[in-house]
């Protein structure tokens, strides 16, 4: 019975399926992520206070352990995907040619706007949950003055265009991974997937222009 | 011989291998007077007489009806699994869709599960062992029933029936960029799942399938669909999802 079990959970249908269950709860963290920061716009003690309340509940440990750990899987899984699908075909083709009715931008770069969020996230962490600390006082309790450091950080137009591509990459990356994911966990419906591949780009759009908004709101924030 | 006949001069680049332990190598030939009402395995055969008379070894490749339904002929055109046409086999390709002076290069299908055994050829033989490990149904032998005695909805044998189209040829594998045979599986699947003559197996047949597929070393699907841009009978990839599920429910729904 552990070998059957084994069995299952090393196939390439559930390889794919947690592919397609982890991306759709990290696009689940970044809608939750991108409406709290846009408490940027409503000002620094609205921002601050958001931050303080997430990180002073004792379960953002465990939250940021499951949320890790969803991340971890999907990294996992798309490096063991993509060596299993380059050692299916030891010996290259002379020439390919795309038939331009399958495969989109977005499908085929995958793997390199992956690595791209990878690298983003790494340093985003480092940048601001590990960045400079500065302190705040909003009502007699002592807080974090994020928005400090992020209109300080975003000063330099270097650091504005790199989140700015970077995100690019998720809406890129989110565009066709979306209604893949759906694909991936059995779900196909003649009527409902087209929706999903336009709510795909949909999502894509938002994460985008939304996230994108930050970073230019603080440049133009600290230039006055 | 058609008015719009006009004759070619082609330049091919071929893949020749002497067989599965020789490397491999493009070779180059100038090929004359080739009719544009000709098929491509036209346009082969023409180049292999050729080389036929000049005491050459001809190029080996896979064909059997040339009516398009058998999927014995394969070929990467130009990069492109059975050429540039859309829903067309090698076979019912013709060289009008090619010019004058143009450059066709000429590739078996590439993947691990499919060794090259000559030239062109390659042994799809991955394909039947998939198909022996739960794509077939279980009949009762003695008097045929009656056709109508099972009732089948209108749209479920529809769809069976278009997943029955697949003809077996592995163009999925092969215009895949990562060699999956997921198309191909889910064709198979589904044309039985979707059935009420395939429900008796239904509980194992995803799970060996898709276990036998793995164990032969195909790709996993990324769901780029270009399997579906380059199938010749158009399978559509909803065959994947519906794999998906029935592997799932099969996982769930197992005893052991």
């Amino acid at each position: 019975m552990l070998n059957q079990f084994f069995k299952v959970i090393t196939s390439s249908i559930m390889k794919k399926f947690g592919m397609g269950v982890t991306g759709l709860l990290l696009c689940g963290f970044l809608v939750s992520h991108l409406l709290g920061n846009l408490l940027i716009f409503v000002g620094p003690q609205a921002f601050n206070t958001y931050a303080h309340t997430l990180v002073s509940n004792p379960l953002i440990y465990l939250a940021e352990a499951i949320l890790l750990l969803i991340f971890l899987k999907h990294i996992g899984l798309a490096i063991k995907l993509t060596i299993e699908n380059k050692m299916a075909r030891p010996v290259k083709y002379y020439m390919t040619q795309a038939t331009g009715r399958g495969s989109t931008f977005a499908s085929s770069s995958m793997p390199v706007t992956g690595l791209i969020i990878l690298v983003f996230v790494v340093l985003h962490i480092l940048q601001f949950k590990f960045g400079a600390y500065y302190e705040e006082t909003y009502d007699g309790v002592v807080m974090r003055d994020l928005y400090r450091l992020l209109i300080e950080f975003y000063q330099n137009p270097l650091n504005v265009a790199w989140y700015i591509f970077s995100m690019a990459c998720v809406a890129v990356h989110v565009s066709h991974g979306f209604w893949s994911a759906f694909q991936s966990i059995g779900f196909n419906h003649p009527k409902y997937t087209p929706l999903l591949k336009c709510l795909a780009k949909l999502f894509a759009l938002v994460v985008f222009c939304g996230f994108s908004s930050l970073p230019i709101y603080c440049y133009v924030q600290g230039a006055q | 011989m058609s008015a719009d006949e006009k004759l070619l001069t082609l330049n091919l680049k071929i893949w020749r291998q002497k067989d599965a332990k020789d490397k491999g190598q493009m070779v180059d030939y100038t090929l004359e007077g080739v009719s544009t009402d000709s098929s491509f395995l036209e346009m082969l055969d023409q180049l292999n007489e050729k080389l036929v008379g000049q005491g050459e070894e001809p190029v080996t490749f896979d064909h059997d009806c040339r009516e398009g339904i058998c999927g014995m002929c394969s070929l990467m055109i130009n990069g492109q699994a059975h050429g540039p046409e859309k829903e067309t086999t090698t076979c019912q390709l013709h060289m009008r869709s090619f010019n004058d002076g143009d450059t066709i290069v000429i590739e078996p299908w590439r993947a691990r599960a499919f060794p090259v055994l000559k030239d062109l050829t390659v042994d799809r033989s991955a394909f039947d062992e998939i198909i022996m490990a739960g794509g077939y149904v279980n009949v009762n032998t003695g008097n045929a029933q009656d056709a109508n005695e099972i009732l089948i909805p209108k749209e479920s044998a529809d769809l069976a029936m278009d997943a029955a189209a697949c003809i077996g040829c592995a163009a999925c594998v092969a215009s895949c960029k990562n060699a999956s045979a997921m198309l191909f599986v889910g064709a198979k699947i589904s044309q039985l799942a979707l059935l009420p003559q395939g429900q008796v197996e239904a509980e194992q047949r995803a799970a060996n399938m898709v276990a036998k597929m793995d164990e032969l070393g195909f790709g996993n699907c990324t769901n780029e669909a270009e399997c579906e841009a380059s199938c010749p009978k158009g399978i559509n990839i909803s065959n994947i999802a519906r794999m998906n599920k029935e592997f799932l429910k099969s996982a769930v729904k197992s005893k052991s």
